[in-house]
């Protein structure tokens, strides 16, 4: 088993949800890629955890096989999910629709895809307590119109009647928030929740959930890009690159003193307290295809620091101090500069 | 190739552009006033809709303004005519967003920088100059020469902006008009290309107009920083001057709202909620356009449009201008 993201020591008992050594595979005309190796990590009720990395690192890949939704050319090959104790990996259909919903909910990058185009919103809010409580057309109703108020939607009752296309980008993610959290699920899932929206409207939409996270106590995963958004809203992180966790732990931690040249390196391309007219620290090259990741360290074909050693041995994630953790062969020497 | 040293490169006054007709009429920019510098970077900064796209196509030559001037280097490009139209068109460039979506597939990287010059004849002659050329102008942006008769596909998305900003180059233009050179790059990627564009202002001396909704980035690159709002320019000056001490209340807010990287508990305490959404361009609200949603609104900024404040710039910073368009400022 690999070591995951240790629980923060303010929280205790058992995490919402727990995943360990996730492997997913994609099969692909050219052949089968692994496209998530071993990804582990767990988050309590009422924590936030993120997890960053840029585009194919497989963030995206791991929340969709958290939430059941992988694409059929993608496979989970192996690893736990487990979401308030029950495990989900190997679940049939069925069973996972009864937990969709209740106890883990998942909110999506582009709203207007998410929502149904030809349905007025008030009946799409109101599915989940049809389906799942089995309320009346009328009682779901006036549980969609109080969700709408709770999510800020100006005149719900007549809003309801409207379709997804009359609102704006921020009312519709607000929408889908409404939807994700309807039967108070345990765990959340927020895939770039607020990539696609203006930044005004961004913290709107930042607010609102950890307002919700607060108040219904739920664990909420947020799967970004956005080094800010991460410092900003997150307890703890996780860092992917080509489908590896290379560096966990609480955010002040990693952020103020990251153990991963990887993690390192994306801290300083960020143009924040850079100098005009001063190069940028930029790391070199791409990250790999998932077709060509090296056998070694994942990271040994950009990194500064990498050796004979990188090349040949992959590093493990291994505990750096008392709540984190670090795939790296130097990590005790880049904690001391 | 600046041929009125004396004057700015680019200098843009009271441009207004609309669409549409009677009801329908939507006025995406409404008496903008911009400079650029020779050497110079102005950023842009707005939301969706404020009108930096339209202004930027004004700025290129592609929209014509309804009302105001543009001059570049002195002339008014929208007064010239055929070959001199043509000449002039090579010294305005742009870099646009997708990589993805800007490059022929089917051209080679060799290709896609040289093709320019299909159309400006004058400038590369011969066959074997060409080559050259294009070998020259791939390294210039960090590409090899082995690069050249590879395809879009090929690249990744930082190699495609760094193509994409080689074929602006291929022309020699004074200006830049870059709307979100980076925005579709990953972190680790958009700090190369960030990197490449300020070598090439060393370099080259050329100046950009740097479209951006990423402040932390528009505050690495401007010199300068405009911030448009629903058409209007609300507030502009140098880019320190704005970023640290901001006149306008919405300045204000879209640099709170934009999250930082330090990780500090208190951040949300420093984080200025604004009210609602940007109004729909086809109803702004009188007076002040930002007072729908500006907490320091009063009946007077309903009643009348604010004119133009300014602040005593710092000492240092010589005579540049930094303005607001506001009834209650803040303080800074």
């Amino acid at each position: 088993m690999k070591p995951s993201a240790l629980p923060s020591p303010t929280a205790t008992g058992r995490p919402a949800l727990e995943v360990e050594g996730l492997r997913v595979d994609l099969h692909t005309p050219s052949g089968t890629v692994r496209a998530v190796d071993g990804v582990g990590f767990g988050v309590h009720k009422g924590r936030t955890l993120a997890l960053l990395g840029e585009s194919g690192c497989g963030k995206s890949m791991t929340a969709l096989s958290i939430a059941g939704l992988l694409d059929p050319v993608a496979e989970v090959t192996g690893g736990s999910v487990r979401v308030s104790g029950t495990e989900l990996v190997g679940l049939g259909r069925a069973e996972r629709r009864k937990l969709a919903g209740p106890v883990l909910s998942i909110v999506f990058q582009d709203a207007l895809a998410a929502l149904n185009p030809v349905q007025p919103v008030g009946r799409q809010l109101a599915e989940p307590f049809r389906i799942h409580r089995g309320l009346s057309r009328r009682q779901a109703a006036e549980k969609a119109v109080e969700l709408m108020t709770r999510v800020g939607i100006p005149e719900p009752r007549l809003r309801a009647r409207s379709y997804p296309h009359q609102f704006s980008g921020g009312m519709r993610q607000r929408l889908l928030i409404a939807m994700a959290v309807a039967l108070d699920p345990d765990v959340l899932i927020a895939d770039e929740p607020t990539t696609a929206l203006d930044v005004t409207v961004q913290a709107q939409i930042m607010r609102l959930l950890r307002d919700l996270q607060t108040e219904r106590d739920m664990a909420l995963v947020l799967i970004t890009h956005d080094l800010a958004v991460v410092a900003r809203h997150a307890d703890d992180v996780v860092v992917m690159y080509a489908g590896n966790v290379v560096e966990a732990g609480p955010v002040r931690e990693v952020f103020s003193r990251p153990r991963h040249p990887y993690t390192r390196a994306l801290l300083d391309s960020v143009p924040e307290h850079a100098v005009r007219g001063r190069p940028l620290p930029a790391v070199p090259g791409s990250p790999p295809e998932l077709s060509a990741v090296p056998s070694g360290c994942v990271f040994q074909a950009r990194c500064p620091l990498a050796d004979d050693r990188c090349a040949r041995e992959r590093p493990a994630l291994e505990p750096v101090g008392a709540s984190r953790s670090a795939a790296c062969h130097f990590s005790e020497e880049l904690d001391r500069g | 190739m600046a041929e009125n040293p004396g004057t700015p490169l680019l200098d843009v006054r009271g441009v207004t552009k609309s669409f549409g007709h009677g009801r329908r009429r939507l006025t995406a920019v409404d008496g903008v006033d911009i400079r650029v510098e020779r050497g110079q970077t102005l950023g842009l900064v707005g939301e969706s809709g404020c009108g930096k796209s339209t202004l930027a196509r004004v700025v290129l030559g592609l929209e014509r303004p309804d009302a105001g001037s543009v001059r570049f280097d002195g002339t008014d490009p929208f007064t010239l005519k055929g070959r001199e139209l043509l000449a002039w068109r090579r010294r305005v460039q742009m870099v646009f967003q997708d990589p993805f979506a800007s490059l022929n597939a089917r051209m080679s990287a060799a290709d896609l920088v040289g093709e320019p010059w299909r159309t400006h004849r004058d400038i590369v002659p011969t066959a074997r100059e060409r080559d050259r050329r294009v070998h020259e102008l791939l390294s210039l942006v960090g590409l090899r020469e082995s690069d050249a008769h590879r395809y879009p596909n090929e690249f990744s998305g930082g190699q495609r902006q760094r193509i994409g900003i080689a074929r602006a180059l291929a022309l020699e233009p004074d200006l830049i008009v870059c709307d979100e050179p980076v925005s579709a790059l990953d972190l680790s990627v958009q700090a190369q290309v960030l990197n490449v564009l300020s070598e090439l202002r060393e370099r080259l001396g050329v100046s950009y107009v740097f479209i951006s909704h990423d402040l932390s980035v528009v505050r690495y690159v401007s010199d300068r920083v405009a911030v448009m709002y629903l058409g209007k320019v609300i507030e502009h000056g140098r880019a320190d001057d704005v970023f640290d001490r901001p006149l306008h209340p919405y300045t204000a807010a879209l640099m709170s709202s934009a999250p930082r990287l330090e990780v500090s508990g208190a951040a949300h305490d420093t984080e200025i909620p604004l009210r609602g959404e940007i109004p729909s361009p086809y109803g702004i609200p009188s007076g002040c356009r930002f007072r729908t949603r500006c907490w320091k609104s009063e009946p007077r900024c309903a009643e009348t449009a604010p004119a133009a404040i300014s602040r005593e710039p710092a000492a240092h910073t010589g005579r540049e201008p930094h303005e607001a368009l506001c009834h209650f400022p803040l303080d800074g």
